[in-house]
């Protein structure tokens, strides 16, 4: 997927401008907030649930290469194979190299964000082979040749009725008085037509939310079950992940699954947990004949070691985003590549360059509302201030806000001369403003005063009336 | 408790300086009720933020080496704001290696930072101003406040105890304003979009009055209410706390200065 974050503030304009946008995305606080709020209201551990999953992920990722290495060696155990992709276009080749070589003409898919990150259906298609998404959010967007808008709701950013309008002009076989206005209406009419892809597909590709090193496994959740058939069904289930996802035991992952669900739409757990462990043995009633496990790094190993290292502890719950005022406002797309919001803020920047996503981090007021919800408790605000750190060492900020920066700087360390500049504004802003309490427009201001008066000081600065106070009293 | 009087040095904030002294004033007032013995020292500036927040690492700490060494002979330093509180309590350790003298003195000054009202109830064991207003009025928690220092019951706990106030929540008081120092200068629509909302929960409480902690948000959002027209006057809370109303709320004209009769 070409990132278009550069262009984070156009996107923004567009967003606050589109009116069925804006009326999805009323959706997000009412529902994701207030589920979270009260599921954790219900689990009086879930702070120190929070504590266990931070530090098993600490562990985790001080140990990557060890942990990485039990995996594949217990992924062979059980007959499956790993494929170590370096980067994006790594990933794509062996990904569509195991289709080419069987022959695949069609793959089903669970949701996966990493396969959004290396743009696999569009690599896919162009390779001569359909890959027909499973998740309803997905399909959705699918059917619209658009992007995920949300790491776990893909679709959030329409409506029911857009939706609606989608699979009538889609699913010619729709009797017009049926009613698909609900959610569950809509995943049985999305479940209906995606029936026969299972058996038809000759491939099904899923993400993991975890690797389990003690045994080997991936592990993924979901609420419609569609992962299951699209990893049981087809010959050949090929997982694409990435290395951090990896957690040393069983028991691990049900530590962070509890955290996920919570986090992410306010369940106690997630409809469907999946386990899958090498292709099927003798004695299995189904499953695939090969399993293949995709490890993608695409920069993640560069973030070891650094302060951008505790971003590897994310595990894609989606809270950060939910809560964030900026995400709630412009949604999903604006932030112009697969990964938005908070999280999206500090990993695009790590993942395809902080010249091309440097409006991201900058795309926040430091509210700290994602830190304080995040399960994993990284310090959002704090990596982005990074980032902005990076980029004003880099000279990537403007100059002329740089060159305002300094100046402002030089000043505020030299009282006497700051001391004198604060009274002539304070004074010169009170006289421009006359009788009135504030400007309705101030030509240096004009980004404050399009939308918002700008309060007029009161004439003379705390510090001279201080003086004077002394003086008198 | 300290037997002599605390000696307080008050960080008066570059935006109180230089637009509402009168908060400084009331802070002043509140300090001295309290039983601490008040100084603002002249050769204060700033408190770094907007370089700090805009990634200037270097011109931070040379603004935070002079606070540091200015506020050292004080028994506290005491912010009438959230987030200068926070960069002072929070930030200003991280701006140097540790282990080294710096960093040593940004922690001792760390240690002793507060923020106004958290200090009064805290460490002066306020626990009722002598003071009176008479209305309806809704807080909005400024981010930095309650999420870098997490203050939330102490305003509303003092609030409470000023004869006359009537004090409603309004819905999502603890979500940002949409200012953010320098991103309501660098994202004004995205900002504009916050403060909308904002200001739509504060006028559904129907509140006479607006109280934050942060005179940056109280100047955002007092500009967005005066833009909608709406009759909410906005004010710091320290104002109210220390019944300092002689100035007119913010953004209103300087001649309607009539506060209810209190
Ligand atoms: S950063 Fe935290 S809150 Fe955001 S998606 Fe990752 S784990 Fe969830």
């Amino acid at each position: 997927m070409q990132p278009t974050s550069h262009a984070f503030k156009d996107n923004a304009a567009r967003a606050l401008h589109d009116e069925k946008l804006q009326r999805a995305l009323l959706n997000v606080p009412t529902g994701f907030v207030q589920k979270r709020a009260r599921a954790r209201d219900r689990l009086p551990e879930f702070d120190a649930l929070r504590e266990e999953g931070v530090a098993i992920k600490k562990h985790a990722l001080a140990h990557l290469d060890l942990y990485l290495e039990a995996y594949e060696r217990k992924v062979h155990e059980s007959g499956g194979h790993v494929h170590w992709a370096p980067t994006a276009e790594d990933a794509r080749r062996i990904i569509i190299d195991l289709c080419k070589d069987r022959g695949a003409r069609l793959v089903t898919k669970g949701k996966s964000m990493v396969s959004e990150e290396i743009g696999l259906n569009d690599a896919l298609q162009a390779a001569g082979i359909t890959p027909v998404e499973t998740d309803l959010g997905e399909y959705i967007i699918q059917l619209r040749g658009e992007t995920p808008s949300h790491i776990i709701a893909p679709a959030v950013h329409l409506t029911r009725d857009q939706v609606e309008a989608d699979f009538r002009r889609v699913h010619t076989t729709l009797p017009p008085d049926r009613m698909i206005s609900e959610a569950p209406e809509l995943v049985a009419e999305a479940r209906a037509m995606l029936r026969q892809k299972y058996f038809e597909a000759d491939i099904g590709i899923t993400g993991a939310n975890f690797l389990v090193a003690e045994t080997g496994s991936s592990v993924i959740v979901t609420n419609e079950g569609n992962g299951d058939l699209t990893q049981s069904l087809p010959k050949v289930h090929i997982v694409v992940t990435s290395i951090e996802k990896i957690v040393p035991t069983l028991e691990d992952v049900s530590t962070i699954l509890r955290l996920l669900a919570r986090s992410a739409t306010g369940q106690e757990f997630s409809s469907y947990t999946t386990f899958s462990t090498g292709p099927r043995r003798a004695e299995d009633p189904d499953g695939p004949e090969e399993y293949h496990v995709v490890l993608l790094d695409n920069g993640r190993s560069a973030l070891l070691g650094t302060v951008f290292e505790d971003m590897l502890r994310c595990i894609r719950c989606g809270a950060c985003l939910n809560h964030c005022p900026v995400y709630q406002a412009v949604g999903g797309h604006a932030y112009g590549w697969v990964y938005s919001g908070p999280m999206g803020a500090v990993l695009t920047p790590s993942l395809v360059g902080v010249e091309e996503a440097g409006p991201l981090p900058n795309a926040s007021t430091f509210c700290g509302r994602c830190e304080e919800v995040c399960p994993m408790r990284i310090p959002l605000p704090k990596m982005m201030r990074h980032w902005r750190e990076r980029e004003y060492e880099r000279h990537l900020t403007p100059l002329s806000y740089r060159k305002g920066l300094n100046l402002w700087a030089w000043a505020a360390t030299r009282p006497n001369i700051y001391r004198r500049l604060a009274s002539v504004a304070a004074r010169a802003l009170r006289l421009l403003a006359g009788r009135r309490g504030g400007f309705r427009r101030l030509p240096l201001a004009s980004g404050w005063t399009r939308y918002r008066d700008f309060p007029a000081p009161e004439g003379k600065t705390f510090h001279e009336l201080w003086k004077e106070r002394r003086r008198h009293g | 408790m300290v037997a002599r009087p605390p000696h307080v040095g008050l960080f008066v904030t570059c935006l109180i300086d230089l637009f509402r002294p009168s908060v400084g004033f009331a802070a002043v007032k509140l300090l001295e009720w309290s039983g601490c013995e008040v100084d603002a020292p002249a050769a204060q500036t700033c408190c770094g933020q907007p370089a700090y927040n805009s990634g200037d690492r270097a011109d931070t700490r040379a603004i935070a080496r002079q606070v540091i060494e200015l506020f050292a002979p004080y028994d506290y330093v005491v912010v009438p704001s959230g987030s200068c509180a926070g960069m002072l309590h929070k930030h200003y350790p991280s701006l140097f290696a540790a282990g080294t003298a710096e960093r040593q003195a940004a922690e001792a000054l760390a240690e002793k930072s507060w923020e106004l009202v958290s200090f009064l109830t805290h460490v002066m064991g306020v626990e009722a101003v002598p003071s009176a207003f008479e209305g309806r009025v809704t807080y909005h928690d400024s981010c930095s406040g309650l999420r870098e220092l997490g203050i939330h019951r102490e305003p509303r706990q003092l609030l409470q105890t000023v004869r006359g106030l009537e004090l409603v929540e309004m819905r999502d008081s603890e979500v940002c304003c949409g200012f953010g120092g320098t991103f309501c200068v660098k994202y004004p629509d995205i900002s504009n979009d916050m403060v909308e909302k904002k200001a739509a929960n504060i006028e559904a409480t129907r509140a006479d009055l607006l109280l934050a902690g942060d005179l940056g948000c109280l100047m955002n959002m007092a500009g967005k209410l005066k833009r909608r027209g709406a009759p909410i006057a906005v004010r710091h809370v320290a104002e109210v706390l220390a019944q300092e109303l002689s100035a007119p709320a913010i953004g209103e004209k300087p001649s309607s200065a009539k506060e209810p009769a209190t």
